[in-house]
């Protein structure tokens, strides 16, 4: 071990952000309580604590990129935000894992269960086939078919995918407008892919009759995608936060985690979008 | 073990501002320091510690006498739901963090925690969270009244007091799951030069698997809770057969977070129980590997069990047989845990301060309420005992005398090193034999209340049950008055007493009581070199 860079450890000091971000939190959740319940002031509260938590992230992660340009953050640090990154990730795979364990059991335990003979006297009519909207829906809608819109959403994020890594071979060869026209591209890529997925939403609402309470399939559905497009709307900001960065002159090719970063979260973005056409969309 | 000494090994770490922290309320607020942060969890811990234990007085002086007494039966499930709650997310699991901030650094030598700043996040989102949870009970139709497992369609149907308590769990999940990570990244990566992983104290391997538990098992309550949510609010149907969904598919993921849940919150004691004897035995730790492979053991067994908590909602019999195999086999690597403490003290030479009392009163009641689990583990058995006292009484000798002693264990090992006092050791020896004499009296009576068939979360019962209730709240008040002691003896521990000297403990080992007691404030500015 050479010493000095090894042994140097950053530990930032005395900061009040914390706080403003956990203030924010109990705004939104005070906020978002009020709201569902149609009491108080739901929406105010709720839009305050959002801004609260925009200017805490603002001023937080300004403090971390100042940090980051004097050189605070050596080999060392750089591997502790290797594996916070790597262990973030890791819990989000936990969470979209909850809900697409909820797809398996509906599709495969609790549809066939509610089909067989146990319920064969209140719902004697109800078939196990998927999509389903369960025994108790009444009316007709239209599950959403995989090669259309989804299809080519499909494509659009491979693509922003090969763009980004299209980006970093820039940024490590140092040819910097390739980094800048890379990340613009995967941006542009990311932002077509969320106004798809709005527009996807509208139909699905105004002409298939497919809505939340869609009952399993609908349920399913949307947070699954709802989730994944919320996940990709952080991704786009990130990236542009990343784009705006590169544009002012940061990143070098030996330093540049705040980009790796964003990266993995988009390739993570990306996969789960893969999982979802399969299981969700198509099969 | 190890033998550490301090050898200069190139530069020191760095804090920003340096020597001139803001004082008075700003220093707790605005602190990235591992030690502060550390105070702030214990405080914190056990002020919810008194908050949980008040509610559960409460239900225990309804259950003094069958009939109802003092609270209308809306409210008193509302103080079993809030009464679990707080006490596993609000007192153990913040316990146990506390103690994790306080000491991994000084055990594997860093100068911090690795993420400071975020380390003084995961603190400051709980204080949300308690308020939601707490100022539930007073809005309409008062706070969660579910029990702390949120089973629907209960869930579905309650007032606005269900939402704060599932807004709560979001924000404790971002605190736990941020406090795991820092954690992980410190182990692996500021260990100082020599440290190696089965070099480490076995404090830190327990903290190592915990975490990883924590980031596996908190996004999957978090996306339960959501289905909840969304249940509630915004008409999907995942808990609802009318839609295709179903109620037990809840149990289902709620488990898989709860089984792995109930390990995160034991885990880490096991790593302070471990220590404490090695210490008061004199010897070092017998089956060191062998311990940390049990624990890593457990934690990937706690992910293979969890439906031993449904055997009575309906699933086939090759399911409820799988299920109980798997549970019968995690008895394996937890008997070579219980065998290693024993063979540990074997020939050790034993004496019986205030954290080894603690040790030991945890081995032998832990072992009850491991025993108490393998009964309930048998599906013909559990059919009979599923949600009555008995299972109240087994996961209670697992959380206060497992979790709670093994706190108490190492709040009492590690006081010295926290305040630079030594704590009184008669007050601490009453402590212990109160909650040891107390907590039997409390818990013990339940199991026979279970196995005559009394329900749990029941604020009334049959005549019959009467004299072990009794006995029960008599000890639950004796129990409760008793931690005043320990309140006592910490305040007057850190306001004075003998000087503790950097190693109080003879028979202690580990690079903690290589730095002055009371700790200062930066520690491990410069690297020690481990041997």
């Amino acid at each position: 071990m050479s010493t000095h860079e090894e042994s140097y450890y950053y530990v930032p000091g005395p900061s009040a952000w914390p706080l403003v971000g956990s203030f924010a939190l109990l705004l939104m959740a005070a906020g978002s309580v009020m709201l569902m319940n149609k009491v108080g002031v739901g929406m105010p509260t709720l839009l305050a604590g959002l801004a609260v938590l925009l200017y805490m992230m603002y001023g937080w992660f300004s403090k971390v990129i100042a940090e980051s340009r004097a050189g605070e953050y050596n080999k060392r640090v750089d591997v502790s935000f290797r594996w916070g990154m790597g262990w973030f990730i890791f819990s989000e795979v936990m969470f979209f894992a909850a809900f697409f364990g909820a797809l398996f059991y509906i599709r495969v335990i609790s549809i066939p269960d509610l089909s067989s003979i146990d319920n064969a006297l209140i719902w004697p009519d109800f078939k196990s086939v998927w999509p389903s909207a369960g025994p108790g829906f009444k009316g007709e809608w239209d599950p959403m078919a995989p090669w259309g819109l989804p299809a080519i959403n499909t494509l659009l994020l491979l693509a922003s995918g090969a763009t980004l890594t299209w980006a970093h071979w820039g940024l490590m060869a140092n040819k910097r407008t390739q980094l800048a026209v890379g990340l613009f591209l995967t941006v542009l890529l990311g932002a077509i892919f969320m106004g798809l997925q709005v527009y996807e939403y509208s139909h699905a609402y105004q002409e298939m009759n497919l809505k939340l309470s869609t009952g399993g399939y609908g349920s399913t559905f949307y947070l699954l995608t709802g989730f994944h497009g919320f996940h990709v709307t952080l991704g786009v900001l990130m990236l542009m936060v990343i784009l705006f960065r590169s544009l002012k002159g940061d990143f070098t090719p030996k330093h540049h985690f705040a980009f790796e970063a964003v990266a993995w979260y988009w390739h993570f973005v990306d996969v789960v979008w893969l999982f979802l056409f399969v299981v969700v969309y198509w099969l | 073990m190890n033998t550490a000494t301090t050898t200069v090994n190139g530069h020191s770490a760095g804090h920003e501002g340096h020597g001139h922290h803001p004082a008075g309320l700003m220093r707790w607020i605005t602190t990235t320091n591992h030690k502060d942060i550390g105070s702030m969890y214990l405080w914190f811990s056990f002020a919810m510690f008194l908050v949980g234990g008040c509610m559960a007085l409460t239900i225990r002086s309804e259950l003094f006498q069958p009939g109802l007494q003092l609270v209308r039966p809306e409210f008193f499930n509302q103080l079993t739901t809030l009464h679990g709650l707080i006490m596993v997310f609000g007192a153990i699991m913040p316990a146990f963090v506390g103690f994790a901030n306080w000491m991994l650094p000084l055990q594997i030598g860093a100068s911090d925690m690795a993420f400071g700043r975020m380390n003084n996040l995961s603190f400051w989102l709980l204080p949300p969270a308690a308020l939601l949870l707490v100022t539930s009970m007073f809005v309409p139709g008062g706070a969660a009244a579910a029990g702390w497992t949120l089973y629907p369609p209960l869930t579905i149907q309650q007032g606005m007091g269900m939402d704060m308590a599932i807004f709560a769990l979001h924000i404790l999940g971002f605190s736990s799951i941020m406090g795991s990570i820092n954690i992980i990244t410190t182990i692996f990566n500021l260990r100082a030069p020599g440290m190696t992983l089965m070099k480490m104290p076995l404090f830190c391997w327990t903290w190592l698997v915990t975490a990883f538990l924590v980031i596996a098992v908190m996004p999957v309550l978090a996306g339960a809770v959501t289905m909840t949510l969304t249940d509630r609010h915004f008409g999907t149907s995942f808990f609802s057969a009318a839609g295709g969904g179903d109620p037990v598919l809840f149990q289902h993921i709620f488990w898989f977070f709860g089984h792995p849940e109930v390990y995160i919150v034991i885990i880490p004691g096991f790593g302070v129980v471990s220590q404490v004897i090695s210490t008061f035995s004199r010897k070092p730790l017998f089956g060191y590997a062998s311990m940390v492979y049990a624990v890593a053991a457990i934690g990937i067994l706690s992910f293979t069990v969890w439906a031993h908590h449904m055997y009575t909602v309906g699933m086939p019999v090759t399911a409820q047989l799988y299920f109980m195999y798997a549970t019968m086999f995690i008895a394996v690597p937890t008997g070579v845990k219980i065998f290693n403490w024993t063979a540990t003290m074997w020939r050790g030479s034993l004496s019986f301060e205030t954290p080894m009392l603690f040790a030991i009163g945890f081995i032998f009641l832990f072992t009850v309420g491991g025993f108490s689990g393998l009964v309930l583990a048998m599906v013909v058995v559990d059919v009979q005992m599923q949600d009555t006292y008995y299972v109240v009484a087994h996961f209670h000798y697992t959380m206060v005398a497992g979790a709670l002693f093994s706190a108490f264990a190492g709040a009492y090992y590690w006081l010295p090193k926290w305040t630079g006092h030594m704590y009184n050791e008669k007050l601490g020896q009453v402590h212990f034999w109160l909650s040891f004499i107390f907590f039997n009296m409390t818990f013990f009576v339940q199991h026979f209340l279970g196995i005559a068939g009394m329900p749990r979360r029941i604020p009334d019962y049959a005549l019959q049950f009467t004299d072990f209730n009794q006995i029960s709240t008599i000890g639950a008040f004796g129990f409760g008055l008793s931690q005043l002691l320990f309140l006592y003896n910490i305040i007057t521990c850190i306001k004075g007493g003998p000087k503790a000297p950097a190693k109080p403990w003879e028979g202690a080992e580990g690079l903690e009581w290589d730095v002055p007691s009371p700790a200062p404030y930066h520690t491990w500015e410069v690297q020690p070199v481990v041997k």
